[in-house]
């Protein structure tokens, strides 16, 4: 349930920010408040290491005079911060150049100001304790302790609240919260092992159960056979399959990209097996829900990839004017030339059991997750990276013994077209620019281009 | 929950960091220290000669960090008010003692005289006081020396500036105050047919970043060098695919120093062997057993230091965020392992007093063992010219476009934005999508030439990741070039 005293102070914030900077001659205006409570407990060594809080708020202020544009933040909000960032925002714009095609700030949703998801916050999130933190870790380090491996993981817990006010006419709020547990495990004798999940209820998150999931994969993982380089049909779990989806987020699924034609998506372009099915969705609650984007803009759901097909990107209200599209409400704060991006992406599941992923592979890998992935061609989707925590060796359809990590070089546009069979099960992760709902993928070949030492 | 409304007026530093300090000690804590840090930016942006984006933001906050019975604790507030400074001295406590339901071996510091005074980086033209549309005519006239090369699909250019105000307190009568800037820019030309998306960046990937004043942008010369790589990106789109195979290689700077921070800053730092960053960015192949054996890490050609008093550097201070004093660090001495990145935890477990490689990203994080200035020192004998006329048969790889290595920092892979032939000691044709891999001490022990001090200079990173909670750092590399052989170059299939 919404907090309405936070709504007033975010909002009221906002609205007194927008006053004074229309005050001070701007022509349109547009505020951002940003309001954080976070907290991470961090584990090494099967002990807490790290432990810390954070209490935190950002106002932004984008003012428009004419087509000059000029942004300024502050996290100061006294009178004389707030004063000063409305003064550095009006100094800019009125000595920068013009912005020629500048399509001005976003209208209000015609349904009415976006008053935020009740599926996105909950209160036991918000609450949290040190104290709660602390119990999951030693949950998870009591796992790792049966198993006889050590625990390396962090466990946070944070609330937002989330303002935007513009001269338009938009007043948008939301409070929102998100709870994730990783761990990594570590055997003595080699092995290491992954479990995470993330969830808008910490109590959704069952500290015990990922502690026991990454010791089994960490003890599984135990004197680990070296695999020469080379093409070889794969199962990605879940966790790995977070990056495909980030990383075309990063490269292709943005109105800019395709605008600067650096971009793969083109409507009716196949690019995936007919299994492939992606979507931006801020409302899916099995995610962590967004009601509104930085600009207020209620987010719209996006069909990406359907069937295997491109279909659409996201927009923000500046590349949709250009484009002669309607923001999708997929903007960042501004400024922002990186461009608009899905931050809830969910990849459909599919019907087969994880068992009969790895049946249908007669020899091949099954990967846990990716390290350190970077675009080596963007525009080709051709990612390298490494194999971590969790690689094995599949003969005829069983997992046979576990694998010394592997790099591989790899076009993600190839792998969805490789895509054989789906998992039906979907899990909610942390990708690197957003929530992800991704389900694990067998596909027919990847391409792996190096060893390394463990 | 604390709500976000509008705050009253401000109290002195002193005053807030004695507060701070007062009512952790009188919870409980065995130490504590306090950093509260302003830090103003500014960035420019401009793609294809459109202003896209001016911002100017600023930041301020504290933030208390506590052991109480041998465990951490750490918390921060954008609010500089005195009652504030108990309520989050008191949760730092709070989060200690939490802390030290799952601890095994009490932390202990190493000793250090307090700290006391001030730094601040030599600045000759102030950033900050240059009028705004000044720079917006820097970069711009910049941008459209690219944009207006025939074939250009698109250019981006960017500014940016940064300082910070920091003020550091300890319970052992530590009080520094530091002012520490940062400015970098860039011009980027992309060009594309097709599939084909060729990138030239002047001067760097990301920027040319120093620690300086706006002298350093104007030293750059963006707009007399936006044409030349402008030019290089159409030709690319044109260029032979880089050939495979086992080759010998000259790094450049501009990818020389990518290579030094993925492949020996990043596995030097103490608390990545130790395990205390595996959950994120990993740990280290550079187990502490390999210090006291003497492990070759490279040729006798490489010395590398971690020096935070190195001028230009983005790790220059004067003192980390434990209110260590900047220094120099052996790091690896004509190829053998010499030290490691340390902190006051750290280095006791060596043996060592903390070399000072605490840092912070700000007032709302605590701080880590981070590069300062990780540098290949220049090696007299051979001019990089010298090195290429030396080559018979190779490829120079010039500006980094891609960067991943392993877990434990041995397998890596790098792409650079261009490659030129060398045949017969001369540079020649262009070859687009390079790649080379290796495993770094394979490939550190192959290097055999080292440039000299004409070519050294310093680079760096404002973006080096690290930390749950995620922290950014701006670290610094000097290099001046080398050669390395036999490193298989082109990975993968196109």
């Amino acid at each position: 349930m919404v907090r309405q005293a936070d709504q007033s102070d975010a909002l009221s914030i906002a609205e007194a920010v927008l006053a004074r900077a229309l005050g001070a001659g701007a022509t349109e205006a547009e505020v951002l408040v940003m309001s954080d409570d976070q907290a991470l407990t961090r584990f090494a060594n099967s002990e807490i290491h790290q432990n810390v809080a954070e209490t935190s708020v950002s106002v932004n202020l984008r003012f428009v005079l004419g087509r000059r544009i000029a942004t300024a933040s502050t996290g100061r909000i006294d009178e004389a911060g707030l004063a000063a960032v409305v003064h550095r925002a009006s100094a800019i714009a009125r000595t920068c150049e013009e912005l020629a095609d500048w399509a001005g700030l976003p209208e209000p949703d015609p349904a009415g100001p976006s008053s935020g998801l009740a599926a996105a916050y909950a209160a036991s999130t918000a609450d949290a304790t040190p104290e709660l933190r602390a119990e999951g870790a030693r949950a998870v380090i009591a796992a790792a302790d049966d198993q006889g491996v050590l625990a390396y993981g962090s466990f946070s817990t944070g609330r937002e609240a989330i303002a935007v006010a513009n001269s338009k006419g938009i007043r948008s709020y939301e409070e929102r919260t998100a709870a994730q547990l990783l761990t990594v495990h570590m055997s003595p004798d080699g092995g290491t092992g992954y479990a995470e999940r993330a969830a808008t209820d910490v109590t959704n998150i069952d500290p015990e159960g990922i502690g026991r999931e990454a010791a089994a994969r960490a003890k599984a993982t135990d004197n680990a056979i070296s695999m020469p380089a080379g093409e070889y049909p794969v199962v990605l779990e879940p966790y790995a399959v977070v990056d495909i989806l980030d990383m075309l987020g990063y490269v292709g699924f943005s109105g800019l990209a395709v605008e600067e034609g650096r971009s793969f998506s083109e409507p009716g372009r196949r690019v995936g097996s007919d299994l492939v099915t992606i979507i931006d969705d801020g409302a899916n609650t099995s995610g962590l829900p967004m009601t509104f984007d930085y600009e207020g803009v209620r987010k719209e759901r996006v069909v990406l990839i359907e069937n295997g097909v491109c279909r659409d990107v996201v927009y923000d209200a500046q590349t949709a004017a250009r484009a002669g599209r309607r923001s999708t409400g997929h903007g960042l704060p501004a400024p922002n030339s990186y461009g608009p991006f899905p931050l809830n992406m969910v990849m459909s599941h599919g019907s087969t059991p994880r068992e009969e992923l790895i049946a249908g592979i007669d020899r091949g890998l099954l990967v846990t997750r990716f390290h350190y992935t970077n675009p080596v061609h963007p525009k080709l989707a051709i990612i390298t990276g490494m194999t971590r925590d969790g690689t094995f060796l599949i003969e005829n359809g069983e997992i046979v013994a576990p694998v010394r990590n592997l790099r591989f070089t790899q076009s993600y546009l190839d792998a969805l077209a490789g895509v054989s069979a789906v998992g039906r099960e979907l899990r909610t992760l942390r990708g690197s620019f957003g929530a992800v709902v991704v389900p694990a993928l067998r596909i027919d070949a990847w391409s792996f281009t190096g060893t390394t030492e463990h | 929950m604390r709500r976000a409304t509008v705050l009253g007026s401000r109290p002195d530093m002193r005053d807030l960091t004695d507060r701070a300090l007062n009512t952790a000690n009188g919870l409980g804590a065995g130490y504590a220290d306090v950093r509260i840090v302003r830090r103003r930016e500014e960035s420019i942006a401009i793609k294809s000669g459109r202003l896209e984006g001016v911002a100017s933001g600023e930041t301020e906050g504290f933030g208390v960090r506590v052991l109480v019975d041998g465990a951490w604790g750490f918390a921060s507030s954008h609010h500089l008010d005195l009652g504030e400074a108990d309520r989050v001295a008191a949760l730092a406590v709070r989060i200690a003692r939490a802390s030290a339901t799952a601890l095994r071996t009490p932390v202990a510091l190493d000793d250090r005289p307090p700290a006391q005074g001030r730094f601040e980086t030599p600045v000759q033209e102030d950033p900050f006081t240059i009028p705004i549309e000044r720079k917006i005519g820097h970069l711009m006239e910049a941008d459209r020396a690219a944009g207006a090369v025939r074939g250009i699909s698109f250019t981006e250019s960017s500014y940016g500036a940064q300082r910070e105000e920091k003020t550091f307190a300890a319970s052992d009568g530590s009080y520094t105050e530091q002012a520490i800037t940062h400015v970098g820019a860039a011009v980027e030309a992309n060009a594309i047919d097709g599939d084909e998306h060729q990138r030239r960046s002047y001067p760097d990937a990301g920027g040319g970043w120093a620690a300086a004043g706006y002298e350093y942008i104007r030293g750059l010369n963006l707009a007399g060098n936006a044409e030349r790589y402008a030019d290089e990106a159409v030709q690319l789109l044109t260029a032979p695919q880089c050939p495979s195979g086992s080759k010998t290689i000259v790094l450049d700077p501009s990818q020389l120093y990518m290579q030094v921070h993925e492949s020996c800053g990043h596995p030097t730092e103490l608390d990545r062997v130790y395990g205390t960053e595996a959950s994120y960015a990993g740990t280290s192949f550079l187990t502490t057993d390999k210090l006291d054996e003497g492990f070759r890490y490279g040729s006798d050609l490489v010395t590398i230091v971690a020096d935070a008093t190195a001028p230009l550097g983005m790790g220059t201070f004067g003192w980390d965020d434990e209110g260590v004093a900047a220094q120099s660090v052996p790091l690896i001495q004509n190829g053998i392992l010499a030290g490691y990145l340390t902190s006051r935890e750290t280095a006791p477990r060596i043996g060592r007093a903390s070399g000072g490689a605490m840092r912070a990203d700000g007032w709302n994080r605590i701080p880590l063992i981070r590069m300062t200035n990780i540098n290949l020192l220049p090696v007299d004998g051979m001019s990089l010219d010298d090195i290429v006329a030396d080559t018979d048969d190779g490829l120079y790889l010039d500006t980094n476009r891609s960067w991943s290595i392993d877990d434990r920092r041995l397998n890596f892979q790098f792409a650079t934005e261009i490659a030129y032939e060398i045949k017969g000691g001369r540079r020649g044709r262009m070859f687009k999508n390079p790649t080379y891999t290796g495993i770094t001490y394979e490939f550190w022990r192959s290097c055999d030439a080292v440039g000299d001090a004409s070519s050294y200079v310093m680079l760096g990173t404002p973006n080096c990741g690290k930390g749950e909670p995620s922290q950014g750092a701006h670290v610094g590399h000097g290099v001046s070039g080398a050669r390395f052989r036999n490193v298989q170059v082109g990975v993968g299939k196109w």
